[in-house]
């Protein structure tokens, strides 16, 4: 789950790390209040999307006056940029710069260790710094056992390059920002840039902050969860409790398996068609699980053509035609629909669909042949 | 021969008074696998379906001798529940909870790593691992991996995805290949055992003729694969890539799932498998086929 930068910054503040006074605001009357309550000028607004690129496309800036700021919130709210409306723009008390520094926290899945990058070249993309001067990139591998202590942040702030007056403050930041990423479970803890202020104070100007899903459960991210950017299929989708992700093509998927729904994707495109999107309902195949899958499909108007590719492992080839029969009679489907049923007593499952077969709902002994009649099903609709 | 588990190991069941620890062990116990145990503090003493629950993994080893565990434990206890296997002296343990969050998992495998550097982690959220005609433990349907056959073509299986696993197995037993052992070692972005531990055991092990691996987006895990190979592996094996098309920046159904800034794409880990020598499917079927083709060669 990605955060935006507003909610980054409440997460980092509860972890102790030093972030900007400000408010976050959805209408400019409220923009005009919060910069009044934050109580000094100059403020900068900044627009709340999960998109590179605000500055350059006018979604950030100073304002020096009340009447500024309704002139550029106004502006903002609503604004689009990269596809992403702004709905959310954070208001902050403006930082004079001294310098700007990178640093963040990943795992390193390769080493399976903690990964903390620290750059005195902040304020831009790492990826481009990473390009072009991989040397001023300090890393770090963290044994998670062992976590990061203050002598070892401390030697890496000194690799990093960062002017000495930053070196305590950074050295404060990095060890909670450690925290945050470990016990607030994050997948990534981001800060960039890390400014020095001229008056010493190292402070976080930007947070971008991952979280992991798994680890829900052991959090209060309800208020994160609910700004969670999706389109209308994913968020009907995610109160199903399916596993889906929109895509842009004609043939809906729906298969058994993370791994077989993705294969899925891939012969489809193989056979000149386009997936409108994965969807992964998992090792059983119910009929309540299968009901709100293709409700889910059924919905989205790019669907011209179903393709349903169920592998029976456990679960046999008798429930899962059971269950897609009795899903059928539950929700009216405008698509053609092509079945692939393979695996455990498909013979058995396959006699179930049969006397229920037509144009309508048609059946394929692989996957590939079921893929091919469904991208050819789409294309004629 | 089989790698890790064959008819000798004497497996517990963490979990094994829930549902579904009850419906996997059984039916695991059914395929043959010696189920000898159970644990569940709160129900010492007593048994399920004649399998004995013990409070402790420690208490279960020292009266079965079991060496593996099986864990059907909820995600928010699997980290203490792996802790509690190895250092109950448990050497082989499968952890099929899917939903564990990645700090837990980077924890404890560096943690097992360290103080019992004997005890290999399978999972978590894999399928499992069966050696076909000996032992079960986990959730894949044993009856469609075929049993291999002394002198035959026999081939091993290591994958990440659950039913992409079984589709190969599936393949397999259609077209009469036996199989040594299958491992899934699942979608996380820190699995215990890597695709190199069990090619490594592929390579040594006398009965395995050729390997298919299963691959899918997200991590560099393929492409290590491929180095191991080209530089250590005599056996051929025959790959396939899951999410060739996935888009990138989404988590497609499993956490470790996810090409994230141009990193883990099918493509780049397709071309490091053909680097070296791997053959490499653009589907399952394919993949299916082209194993045939190896195994007729050898």
């Amino acid at each position: 789950m990605d955060l935006f930068e507003y909610q980054g910054k409440q997460f980092f503040a509860s972890f102790d790390i030093p972030v900007s006074k400000g408010e976050a605001v959805t209408t400019v009357e409220d923009a005009v209040a919060a910069a009044g309550r934050i109580g000094e000028y100059p403020v900068v607004i900044k627009a709340q999307v999960q998109v590179g690129g605000r500055g350059k496309a006018g979604g950030i800036k100073l304002a020096n006056t009340a009447e500024e700021v309704r002139e550029y919130a106004s502006n903002i709210l609503g604004m689009d940029i990269k596809g992403h409306t702004v709905n959310v723009v954070w208001i902050e008390v403006a930082s004079d710069i001294a310098e700007e520094y990178y640093a963040s926290f990943t795992l390193d899945r390769s080493a399976k260790k903690h990964l903390g990058m620290l750059s005195a070249e902040g304020g831009v993309e790492i990826e481009a710094v990473a390009e072009e001067n991989p040397d001023a990139i300090a890393k770090i591998w963290i044994d998670p056992v062992d976590g990061l202590d203050e002598p070892t942040a401390r030697a890496w702030v000194k690799a990093a390059n960062l002017n000495p007056a930053a070196e305590d403050g950074a050295v404060d930041i990095l060890l909670k920002l450690y925290r945050a990423y470990t016990e607030g479970d994050a997948d990534l803890a981001e800060i960039n840039p890390l400014i020095l202020k001229p008056t010493g104070e190292v402070h976080a100007l930007d947070a971008k902050v991952t979280l992991d899903d798994n680890a829900m459960y052991r959090h209060e991210w309800a208020e994160y969860e609910a700004t969670q950017e999706r389109d209308s299929r994913e968020q009907a989708a995610h109160e199903k409790g399916l596993q889906y992700v929109g895509l842009d093509g004609s043939v809906g998927i729906i298969a058994n398996g993370a791994g077989l729904a993705m294969s899925t994707l891939d012969v489809v495109n193989q056979a000149g068609g386009k997936p409108a999107n994965f969807l992964d309902i998992g090792g059983g195949a119910n009929a309540d699980v299968m009901a709100g899958a293709l409700e889910v499909i059924n919905n989205d108007p790019a669907v011209k053509a179903i393709f349903i590719n169920i592998f029976g492992g456990i679960t046999r080839g008798e429930e899962v035609a059971n269950g897609i029969i009795e899903a059928l009679g539950r929700v009216t489907i405008e698509s053609p629909i092509v079945i692939r049923l393979d695996g455990t007593n498909a013979e058995e499952g396959r006699a179930i669909l049969a006397p229920h077969l037509s144009d309508q709902l048609q059946m394929q002994p692989t996957m590939l042949e079921a893929a091919s009649k469904a991208v050819e099903l789409a294309a004629s609709r | 021969m089989s790698i890790f588990v064959d008819e000798n190991t004497k497996v517990l069941y963490q979990g094994l008074t829930g549902s579904q620890g009850r419906y996997y062990g059984l039916l695991n116990r059914e395929y043959g696998t010696q189920v000898v145990a159970g644990t569940n503090p709160k129900k010492a003493g007593e048994n399920v379906d004649g399998i004995p629950i013990f409070a402790s993994v420690a208490d279960a080893v020292a009266e079965t001798g079991a060496t593996a565990s099986c864990i059907f434990i909820p995600a928010a206890g699997v980290r203490a529940a792996i802790m509690e296997a190895a250092e109950g002296g448990i050497e082989f343990i499968v952890c099929i909870t899917e939903g564990v969050p990645a700090q837990d998992e980077a924890w404890f495998f560096n943690k097992i790593k360290r103080d019992f550097p004997g005890v290999q982690l399978l999972g978590p959220n894999c399928p499992g691992i069966i050696s076909p005609g000996k032992c079960n433990i986990g959730i894949t349907a044993g009856h469609i991996a075929k049993n291999p056959e002394p002198g035959a073509k026999n081939v091993g299986i290591v994958s990440r995805s659950g039913t992409l696993t079984y589709q190969a197995l599936y393949e397999l037993q259609s077209q009469n290949i036996g199989v040594t052992t299958c491992v899934g070692i699942g979608g996380d972005p820190v699995p215990g055992t890597s695709f190199i531990d069990c090619l490594e055991r592929f390579q040594a092990d006398d009965e395995t003729t050729a390997v298919m691996m299963i691959g899918e987006i997200g991590g560099s895990a393929e492409e290590e694969a491929a180095e191991f190979i080209s530089s250590n592996m005599t056996k051929p094996v025959v790959g396939y890539i899951a999410g060739q098309t996935a888009p990138p920046g989404k988590k497609m159904g499993h956490a470790g799932a996810i090409v994230s800034g141009g990193k883990g794409t099918a493509a780049a880990k397709m071309d490091a498998m053909k680097a070296a020598g791997v053959s490499v499917g653009a589907n399952p079927t394919e993949a299916g086929l082209l194993m045939v083709d190896v195994v007729k060669g050898l």
